[in-house]
């Protein structure tokens, strides 16, 4: 795959273990992502995926090693405000993720803390949820969604702060095939750098160009799963969708 | 788990603004429950019945509410006469029932009850999410209102999860008994539903700060005005001050004895 140089993220050397475990997480774990790059991550259960997605984010601090984002190394708190407002993280579990009682107050908080008016919020939150097919969801109540309607929703609080690297942490679980197949709609037509991890050779096979695996705490750069890769059919999709 | 039975609706109430009617009720039932006089109750408890039958709400459900009211009724009238002082108007060996705690018992009914209407025409009649909003405008502190917003939503999700670890352990054929094997597994029950708590707060916070949050809550909301509104407020006020004539004998002067 062609791809434009420019590094996004650079982690050198990461090593991480969580407070009173024995084993780290993640050891000497190293990583370029360039522009353009669609990376896929199928690793076991517990092999650290989750927890590579939070160092980045800088929800945990990396015990060593340096992550660089755009070129710049992220150590502090303060570093990391322009890193989360670049970067769309979509949680494991989208209770996590939804706490607002109406799906528009949800998709309209990270806008209206980037500060932007209330209009603007509004404006850019219906456009989001057109895009995803969630027209009619705005005053809906956000624990009373179906899982994958919170799914959905979920990755439009994300698409609505308008990231250039999308971060999926398993964006398919408890979803049906339907919703599935929109899914790699939407996200093909989202034309955003991003690392997707799940369980679901198929699905990452649509959304990514490139699949790695994770062993003992590092990410197994030599072993890219060389899976024909194949264009999606479906990339334009038969449902009809909207641009944002 | 918390229904809101009434909150849709799309009756004359449904549609007044919610912060005139959190208002109101707010207004009127401290009014109610100051009230010394028979007359002015009575009045009160009408003005609320009339609330309830123009909010068209579901004879069931509002049943169903005022009988946990009256559970609690029950028990005051059986007590209270009994250790209220006063002059004996039924003996039973050496219990006397008070006629002055049967009074304060008719008025304690007759003011909880026209308050717990209220709240149901005028408040139950609007979504949580409304709710806190109103509260915000009527200048209720925005941190007291999320906090009131944010245990609504995680009290589904604590209850989600409340049931799934009693599935858990029910489909492995736990029934509760009053061993101490039963108190144990509660015990546990318990203590993971606090610690899953926890960590659920945990990570909320983390994904709000990861879309920008630092400490400062946006509303979306704006209610656009009615002439609908005045009408209803005047009404109410009309409410207000009748109940005010009838406990006071005059409206004037306004302070309210206690
Ligand atoms: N908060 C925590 N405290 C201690 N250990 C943790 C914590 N979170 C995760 N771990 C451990 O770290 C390891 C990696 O967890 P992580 O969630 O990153 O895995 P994952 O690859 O995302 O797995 P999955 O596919 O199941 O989501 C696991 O062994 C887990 O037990
Ligand atoms: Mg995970």
């Amino acid at each position: 795959m062609a791809h434009n140089d420019t590094i996004l993220i650079q982690i050198s050397g990461v090593s991480y273990r969580y407070p009173g475990s024995a084993q780290p997480v993640l050891d000497d774990l190293s990583l370029t992502f360039r522009e353009q790059d669609r990376l896929g991550l199928i690793a076991p259960n517990g092999s650290g995926k989750t927890t590579l997605f939070h160092l980045i984010m800088g929800l945990i601090k990396p015990d060593q090693g340096t992550i660089e984002v755009f070129g710049k190394k992220v150590e502090k708190p303060r570093d990391f405000i322009p890193v989360r407002r670049k970067i769309g993280l979509l949680f494991q579990d989208s209770d996590d993720q939804l706490f607002s009682p109406t799906v528009m107050e949800d998709v309209a908080f990270g806008p209206m803390n980037q500060g932007k008016t209330r209009e603007e919020a509004i404006e850019i939150s219906r456009k989001t949820l057109a895009f995803l097919g969630l027209e009619n969801f705005e005053e809906r109540i956000t624990f009373k969604l179906s899982g994958g309607e919170k799914r959905l929703v979920a990755l439009a609080t994300i698409l609505s702060m308008e990231p250039s690297i999308l971060l999926l942490d398993e964006p398919t679980t408890g979803l049906d095939a339907r919703t599935k197949s929109r899914l790699i709609d939407i996200l093909n037509h989202l034309n955003l750098a991003r690392i997707v991890i799940s369980h679901e050779l198929e699905f990452i096979q649509s959304v990514t160009d490139h699949i790695y695996t994770m062993e003992n705490g590092r990410i197994n750069l030599d072993e890219e799963l060389h899976i024909h890769q194949h264009h999606h059919v479906h990339r334009h999709g038969k449902q009809p969708h909207k641009h944002v | 788990m918390i229904e809101e039975p009434f909150a849709s609706g799309n009756s004359i109430i449904h549609r007044i603004d919610p912060r005139f009617r959190v208002a109101v009720a707010i207004l009127v039932s401290m009014e109610a429950a100051l009230l010394k006089d028979f007359r002015a109750m009575a009045f009160a408890l009408a003005g609320s019945l009339a609330l309830v039958f123009l909010a068209r709400l579901d004879l069931f459900h509002v049943l169903k509410r005022l009988f946990s009211l009256v559970r609690f009724l029950v028990f005051v009238w059986l007590l209270i006469p009994l250790t209220y002082e006063g002059q004996a108007v039924y003996l039973f060996g050496p219990l006397a029932w008070s006629r002055e705690g049967f009074l304060l018992c008719a008025q304690i009914s007759l003011k909880s009850l026209a308050i717990l209407l209220f709240f149901m025409a005028l408040v139950s009649t609007m979504g949580l999410s409304t709710l806190g909003k109103s509260l915000k405008a009527l200048f209720v502190p925005g941190k007291l209102v999320h906090l009131l917003l944010m245990t609504y939503r995680y009290i589904f999700v604590i209850g989600q999860e409340y049931d799934r670890l009693e599935t858990a352990i029910k489909i492995r054929g736990f029934s509760p008994t009053t061993t101490l094997h039963s108190y144990k597994t509660y015990a546990y029950l318990v203590a993971m539903l606090f610690v899953k708590a926890s960590i659920r707060a945990e990570r909320v916070h983390q994904a709000m700060i990861l879309r920008g949050f630092r400490g400062r809550f946006y509303s979306l909301d704006t209610f656009t005005p009615s002439y609908r509104n005045w009408i209803f407020f005047i009404a109410m006020m009309g409410l207000f001050i009748g109940t005010l004539f009838l406990e006071r004998g005059s409206v004037w002067p306004i302070t309210i004895r206690f």
